[in-house]
Parts: C-alpha cells; structure tokens; sequence
C-alpha cells in the first residue's frame, strides 16, 4: 500500500536524512521504523503526506506515486499522530476528534455518531469528555484522543511519529495494548515510528531498522531478534535478544510443533497459564512457582498439558537453527 | 495564591482611590459645568466616541491583518522589516505625531484621526504578531499533515489560539486611544479634550473635571466591556491560564 522507492532526502546542500531506501508496507501491517534518534525516522514518515519534500526516488500509495497525488486530498486519507498528540487547544475534544470529518463536510449526526463510536473503542465516556478542552484530559487520555483522531474519517492508512513516546512505562503499555485491540478489528496500514526496541517487538508486524538514514535491516520482529543481519543490528536488539523473542511467541506456537507434555501433577499445585501466553510470561510463572513446569489451559479452562523449561529452549534452538522466518501473529 | 491576592489588594487600592476622587468631584460639585452645559456636553462626547472608534476601527483594520500576512511562509522575511518600522512609529511622541501630521493635513478632525490611528497600530499589531507566533508548531504541523488548507490553518488554528493575545491588544490600543484623543482639541479635532484645556486655560477646575471624568469613565466602560467581549469569544482552551 506504501511503497518506498529507493527514496533520499537531503536537508539543504549535504545533511543526508535518509539515504536511497527501499520498504514495501503492505495492506493491514503495522511496519514500525526504529534506530536511534537522527537516523531519519520522521522524515522517512513525514514523505509520505508530503509533510517533507523526496529528494530522490519516489513513494507509491496505492500503486501511485505521491507526486501526481492531490497533496490536501492524500493527507485527508491518511491518519497523522505525532508525540505530542497535536490537539488543538482551542476546540473541545468532540470538535479535536472530527475535525477531519468537518473538513470533508460531514452531517452534523455522522460526526455526532462517529464521535461516539469512537470515544467507546477507546473507552472514554462520550458524554462526560464531549465538551472538555484537551488541558482538561490526562497525557494519557490526550493520546487516545490523538490517536481516535487520527481515526475519524477510517483512512485506510495511519502514520504514527512516536504516538505514546510521552506516556510513562505503564499507561504506555495499556494504551499499546489498546491499540493493538482496535488495530486487530480496523486492520490500518500503518507506519510507526519509535526508538524503543520492546514498542517495536510488541507493535510491528515488520521492523525496518535504520542508522544514519540507511535502511540496516527490514523483517519480522523474530528475523531481527533471531537472527540480526549486521553487528549494529545485534547491538541493538541487545543482549537480551532471546529473551526478547521470547514475547513474540505463544505456547499455541510451541503446539504446532511440540507436543505438551504429560500433566501428571494435580492442577492447583503449580501455576497455570493460558495457551495464549507468551514464552516470556511462562518462563516467569516457571519461576515464580518455583515449580519445573506449568500447566496449560483452553479457553474452557480445561487443563491440556505442560510446558517446562527444556520444552521451551528446545523450541527456542528448534528455531534459531531452522533459520525459518516465524509469522508473527 | 499570592499571586491572586497581590492581584486583589491592588485592584481595591484602585477602586479606593477611585472612590476618593469621586468623593472629592462632588462635594466640591465639580461637575456643575458638564450639568449646566449638557447640551454642548452630548456634542463633545460625541465626537469624542467618533475619534476614537475611526482611528481604532482604522487600527485593527491595518494592524490584524498586516501580523497575519507578515506570520506567512511567503512573507516571513519581511517580519523584521515591518516590525522594526511600527516599532519606530512607536518611539516618537504622540505628540509629535500631531504637529507633524497638522504639518502635513491642516487641522481638523480627519488629522486627529490619522494621528490616532497611526498611534494605535503598534500594540495591535505587535500583539496579533506574538499570539500568532506563539501558536505551538506542533499544531500547525499536525494540521498540516491532516490536510487543513493554508487558510484553514490561519482561521481555525491560529487565530482562536491567538484570539486572547489579539484582542488583550485591541484593548490596550483602545484605552490608551481614549485617553490620547483628549489632544484633538490641539489640532481642531474636537472632542472631550476642550473642556480639558479649556479648564488648564482658565483655572477652573469645574471645566477641566466636567471633562476628564467622562474620559476616564469611558474607558473603564470599553475596557469593561472588551473583557466581557474577550470571555465571549476566546476558547476556554485558548486562554493563558489554561495553558
Ligand atoms: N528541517 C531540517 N533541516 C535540516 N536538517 C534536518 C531537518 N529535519 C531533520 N534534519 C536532520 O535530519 C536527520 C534525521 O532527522 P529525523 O528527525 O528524521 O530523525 P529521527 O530519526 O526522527 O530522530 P528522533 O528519534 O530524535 O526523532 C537528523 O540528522 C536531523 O538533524
Ligand atoms: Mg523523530
């Protein structure tokens, strides 16, 4: 849907921002571009609605280069949010939502409506917030409003710089978490810029990994984590690069290869965790259990097996050696 | 808190002293002049109102709109050039600005107008121009980037978020245009400021009250009522205590 040919921007006579890449965003994918701070992920972004101008190569949305695009009437289909949310002061939080809509010229009762749909995705009261200023809501609350916003007219793609960048640790992971809900039903295109590795890993279907305005490394989370094309890239997924993989994946991937093992003790001696669960999270139940393994459970809550540590390092190595790319869920 | 209670104690100070001054106007029944000439009363505060809502009118119609064409990308460049020209203006008395203009137009009513005019361009303009720049570029570029027309930036963007600063610049120019066109009578403009002068002329503190009163109430009604204005029309979100 977004497509990045060989694309360059100079800022000037000689700042390189970003320099001659080439990344495909398909229909549906949240492709998160990451590297550290002046490595050209705004302006990678900002090419896309014409917020910067390309200097050379060229960006396709919908198979059509952005050039011969109406510049106004592209940014309308596109959602923007940046850091600071953006919303406009001087408009309450019912005027800031669909300020889009009113620049299509929607019905009153459509922007009333879409308001309201919109307001419960994020579970804010539509009522209680309607007529409320922006200095009136939390910072956390401000960027769900930014990002609703960003959602009014349904763009079918989204472009998002830093968008919970300002949010402490924890509002930030509810908010992620949020928006991946929303982003599962709505299936948006969308670009998102972060510099956080464990952001990238959570939100991305894909990870373009840049430094100094060059394109390192662009695959799945798994790919980066597992098996990183360059010493830069290893660096900076860190050392903990395992363990980070580890979140990507769930003991309903482990089944498809492995079988659970036998559930000879009792339940209710040791942990229990869903099938839905990450590797992470049963390594630490493992653990805090201070047990060798941990029960398993379907959605009826009906106990299906084990999982212990050796069954995950073997699938973690199994992995690792197949050098197989892994289809993030 | 303290900042509301020094606000407080000098607002009562104020209004004290105002107190005393009336006090004082009438049981010294300064204000037999204006009673006992209320015809020829009518007629200078008549003219007085004219002069300055011309020379304001002329102001804001001048000052607004030149902030907002020198706040555009196209004209940037020429910010400092027009600042710098209104901000001279702004150094030469006013005076000055009086005796040059009745050098140039003759006396009369128009030459108080012109001069009260140029006169309150500078704080208009230079406040339109703050509130414009001081509008967060976060907002500018967010509303770029969701398809907002340039002028649809300026209108629903800038301007109600610099509407607060606009308009506490209208203000002052206003009030500080009333007191000033007291000096219109120098040069035939007419107005409340013969009873001025007249009254330094002759002694008689009766003429010189019967028209500075007036002034000073007049320009505590128009500041008054630009205040109420200002609630009315700047966004509870575009005001500077919420920011
Ligand atoms: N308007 C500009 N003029 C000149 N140089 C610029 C401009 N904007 C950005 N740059 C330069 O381009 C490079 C990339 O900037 P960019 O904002 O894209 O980085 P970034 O990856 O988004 O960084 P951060 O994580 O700090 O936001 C930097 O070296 C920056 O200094
Ligand atoms: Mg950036």
């Amino acid at each position: 849907m977004i497509q990045y040919k060989s694309v360059t921007k100079i800022y000037g006579e000689d700042v390189t921002a970003v320099d001659q890449v080439s990344l495909d965003v398909n229909e549906g994918e949240i492709v998160v571009l990451l590297g550290p701070s002046g490595c050209g992920k705004t302006t990678l972004l900002r090419m896309v609605n014409g917020l910067e101008s390309v200097t050379d190569g060229d960006i396709l949305f919908n198979g059509e280069s952005i050039k011969s695009l109406n510049e106004i009437e592209l940014r309308r289909k596109i959602g923007y949010v940046i850091q600071s949310n953006g919303l406009f002061p001087n408009m309450n939080i019912e005027q800031n939502v669909t300020v889009v809509p009113t620049l299509l010229g929607w019905s009153k009762e459509d922007k009333k409506k879409r308001f309201e749909e919109l307001m419960e995705l994020v579970g804010l009261d539509a009522e209680d917030y309607r007529k409320r200023y922006p200095h009136e809501l939390s910072g956390g609350q401000q960027q769900r409003i930014g990002v609703i916003r960003a959602l009014a007219a349904d763009p079918p793609a989204m472009l998002m710089d830093e968008p919970f960048g300002a949010l402490d640790p924890i509002i930030r992971e509810r908010v992620q978490d949020e928006f991946l809900a929303i982003q599962r039903e709505l299936n948006k295109t969308i670009l998102f810029v972060s510099h956080d590795i464990d952001e990238a890993i959570k939100m991305g279907d894909k990870i373009a990994l840049m430094k100094d305005g060059q394109l390192m490394q662009f695959d799945t989370p798994s790919q980066i984590l597992q098996n990183p094309a360059n010493d830069f890239v290893a660096q900076f997924v860190g050392k903990d690069r395992m363990v980070k993989s580890l979140t990507i994946h769930r003991i309903e991937q482990l089944m498809e290869r492995y079988e659970l093992l036998d559930s000879s003790i009792e339940k209710g001696q040791i942990a229990t965790v869903s099938k839905s669960s990450n590797l992470r999270d049963v390594l630490s139940y493992i653990l805090e259990s201070k047990q060798q393994a941990v029960h398993v459970v379907n959605e009826n809550d009906e106990v299906i097996g084990q999982v212990d540590f050796a069954l995950v390092n073997q699938y973690m190595i199994d992995l690792a050696e197949k050098d197989e790319p892994v289809v993030n869920p | 808190m303290g900042k509301n209670v020094i606000t407080w104690t000098v607002r009562v100070i104020v209004y004290l002293g105002l107190l005393a001054f009336f006090i004082w106007v009438f049981s010294n029944e300064y204000l037999n002049h204006l009673v006992e000439n209320f015809e020829e009363f009518l007629v200078l505060l008549r003219q007085h109102i004219q002069l300055v809502a011309l020379s304001s009118f002329l102001a804001i119609a001048v000052a607004v709109p030149s902030a907002i064409i020198v706040t555009r990308p196209k004209f940037q460049r020429f910010e400092g050039v027009v600042s710098t020209v209104v901000n001279f203006g702004y150094t030469i008395p006013n005076m000055a600005i009086l005796a040059l203009m009745m050098g140039i137009m003759g006396i009369g009513f128009q030459t108080a107008v012109v001069a009260l005019f140029i006169y309150s361009i500078l704080p208009i303009f230079r406040n339109t121009l703050a509130g414009i720049q001081s509008v967060n570029s976060n907002l500018i570029d967010s509303a770029k980037g969701m398809g907002f027309k340039p002028y649809q930036i300026l209108f629903k963007v800038e301007l109600p978020n610099a509407a607060y600063s606009i308009i506490a610049g209208i203000r002052t120019a206003v009030v500080i245009n009333i007191g000033a066109t007291a000096l219109a009578y120098l040069i035939g403009g007419g107005g409340l400021g013969n009873w001025i002068f007249v009254g330094i002329n002759v002694f008689d503190n009766s003429i010189l009250i019967s028209g500075a009163l007036p002034i000073t109430l007049l320009a505590i009604t128009v500041d008054l009522f630009l205040r109420l204005l200002e609630r009315k029309v700047v966004p509870r979100g575009a005001r500077p205590s919420t920011r």
